[in-house]
């Protein structure tokens, strides 16, 4: 499958395969296209992917690069940039229980190089980029992507330029500033950050926002969650997958990495069901979806969930129509919702993520408490950033046992705890 | 009133090159018709048949997105500054 062209999601018309993300002739998003696979031998396909490196770039068949991998790359090790993806895919039966489900699987993507999914698509939009000839990196971003374009320019030796909202939460600014990133904290929510870089990146050649002006090829990072699941899986589809929506990005892109390999035949199973988790504090496509509409309206954000904090969601129309065509839904999820849903992972399943994810297992909650999955079925819940990045959200949330440093002061702390005291 | 219609790069070229544009409105409606009378081939990239915001433009008057306010009847005062940006987001 070769990049042949970016092509508008709305009226079809092509364009180069340059830093171009909108369509002149009608605004619509473009979206990369693809020559019709030839694949002649499925078996071998997949044995030169589970021979190809530890990281997103055994998926290069599958993603918009001119020259495959960047960098030389054997299955050990990969030269070249940060290297993103293959991150563990854990059964998680406790959890199942503790839902009345019967398999539930956890994609644990914090387990990537700066904690969350945008490592992967960082890797393919500067990848690009840097293919296109640009030199300096930038994003606006609501925390996570900050942080991987910060890294990922690190590593590449890129100067960088990361707009974040003013507001945002300290160690996600502490953990971006430390790689030596222009940090530019813009008063305003995301949406507003968002604005200003639209209007940059119009105005400063030789920088690539990798989602502004790079957003075709930055999206197409995300369909390497749903391979390595499939891969994980034994090639096999699950029967649900429920993840998080900020612009729809990542979820749109689920769906379309499974239907392309649906069709080429690489994996089997029927195409997954889609449910998408939003916050209460900023549920633009939840809440259209509950209205029936096919377009978002946009909403002011006021919500823990920050990393999903977009008003404004680009990807919202798109993301609506995956929920529809696979019989899913898109849930949303109060704050309170969100802190329990971060202690439920934690405490089922030893995984600690961020708000985000509490959106994610909260949603999860609430269709199984619904009655709304079957008991059958493999559901694949995404967990896309780390909690130690949010760590405001479960603070005061456990008691802490401060005792002096003596046998007896322990004794009475835990007196009656069985297994405690002997 | 006088306001002034900043126009993006993927626009610019339906426009004569032109980044901004000035034009007499009391409302984000009458600042389109306006800018649509001077620069015809506009209308057709950002506005349906009956004008009509296509799904993927968005209008802001001095920062706020006209979905908040009133759409096309949004009030403009003199000096007010509206943005046609496309949509796009994800970070
Ligand atoms: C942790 C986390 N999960 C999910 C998302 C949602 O991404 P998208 O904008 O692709 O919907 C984001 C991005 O903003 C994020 O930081
Ligand atoms: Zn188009």
């Amino acid at each position: 499958m070769a990049a042949t062209a970016l092509k508008c999601r709305e009226c079809k018309t092509e364009y180069a395969l340059e830093a171009r993300y909108v369509c002149e002739k009608c605004f619509g998003p473009l979206e990369v296209d693809y020559s019709a696979p030839d694949v002649h031998d499925v078996g071998e396909l997949r044995r030169k992917i589970q021979g190809g490196p530890q990281n997103i770039w055994r998926y290069a068949d599958f993603l918009p690069l001119e020259n495959g991998q960047p960098g030389s790359a054997s299955r050990n090790s990969t030269a070249g940039g940060l290297p993103a993806g293959c991150t563990p895919l854990i059964r998680a039966d406790r959890l199942a229980e503790r839902l009345g489900l019967r398999e539930v699987w956890v994609k644990n993507d914090a387990a990537n190089p700066t904690h969350s999914f945008k490592d992967r698509v960082v890797s393919v939009a500067s990848a690009r980029a840097r293919e296109l000839g640009f030199t300096t990196l930038a994003c606006a971003s609501t925390g996570n992507l900050a942080n991987a374009v910060a890294a990922q320019a690190a590593a590449l030796g890129l100067p960088s330029y990361v707009f974040i909202p003013a507001n945002l939460e300290e160690q996600k600014i502490l953990a971006t500033g430390v790689y030596g990133t222009n940090v530019v904290a813009v008063n305003g929510n995301y949406d507003d950050v968002n604005r200003l870089c639209v209007e940059l990146s119009g105005e400063r050649e030789g920088w690539a926002f990798v989602n502004v002006n790079m957003r075709p090829y930055y999206a197409e990072g995300s369909k390497t969650i749903a391979y390595e699941i499939a891969e994980q899986l034994g090639w096999q589809t699950p029967d649900r997958v429920v993840g998080p929506i900020a612009s729809g990005s990542q979820f749109t892109k689920l769906d379309k990495a499974f239907a392309e390999w649906l069709e080429l035949g690489l994996i089997s199973g029927s195409h997954p069901t889609f449910n998408g988790a939003q916050a209460v504090g900023c549920n633009p496509v939840a809440h259209a979806w509950e209205q029936g509409r096919d377009f978002c309206q946009p909403v002011k954000p006021d919500t823990i969930a920050k990393s999903l904090a977009i008003g404004n969601p680009a990807d919202g129309p798109y993301a609506l129509d995956v929920a529809k065509r696979t019989g899913g839904s898109i849930e949303q999820v109060t704050d309170d919702e969100i802190r329990h849903g971060i202690r439920l992972l934690a405490e089922t399943t030893g995984v600690f993520t961020e708000t985000a994810g509490g959106v994610t297992t909260a949603v999860l909650k609430k269709l199984a408490d619904q009655g709304a999955i079957d008991k059958e079925e493999r559901v694949v819940l995404v967990i896309t950033g780390d909690g130690l990045k949010t760590l405001d959200a479960v603070r005061d949330s456990f008691e802490v046992h401060t005792i002096e440093p003596t046998f007896d002061a322990f004794e009475r702390e835990f007196a009656g705890v069985s297994g405690a005291a002997r | 009133m006088a306001v002034k219609v900043k126009l993006p790069t993927q626009l610019r070229a339906v426009a004569g090159g032109d980044s901004e544009v000035l034009v007499e409105a009391a409302t984000v409606g009458q600042a389109l018709a306006a800018l649509y009378a001077v620069h015809p081939d506009l209308k057709d990239r950002i506005a349906d048949d009956d004008g009509t915001l296509r799904r993927f433009v968005n209008v802001y008057v001095n920062g706020d997105d006209i979905r908040f306010g009133e759409g096309l009847d949004t009030p403009l005062a003199a000096g007010a500054e509206l943005q046609i940006l496309p949509a796009v987001a994800g970070g």
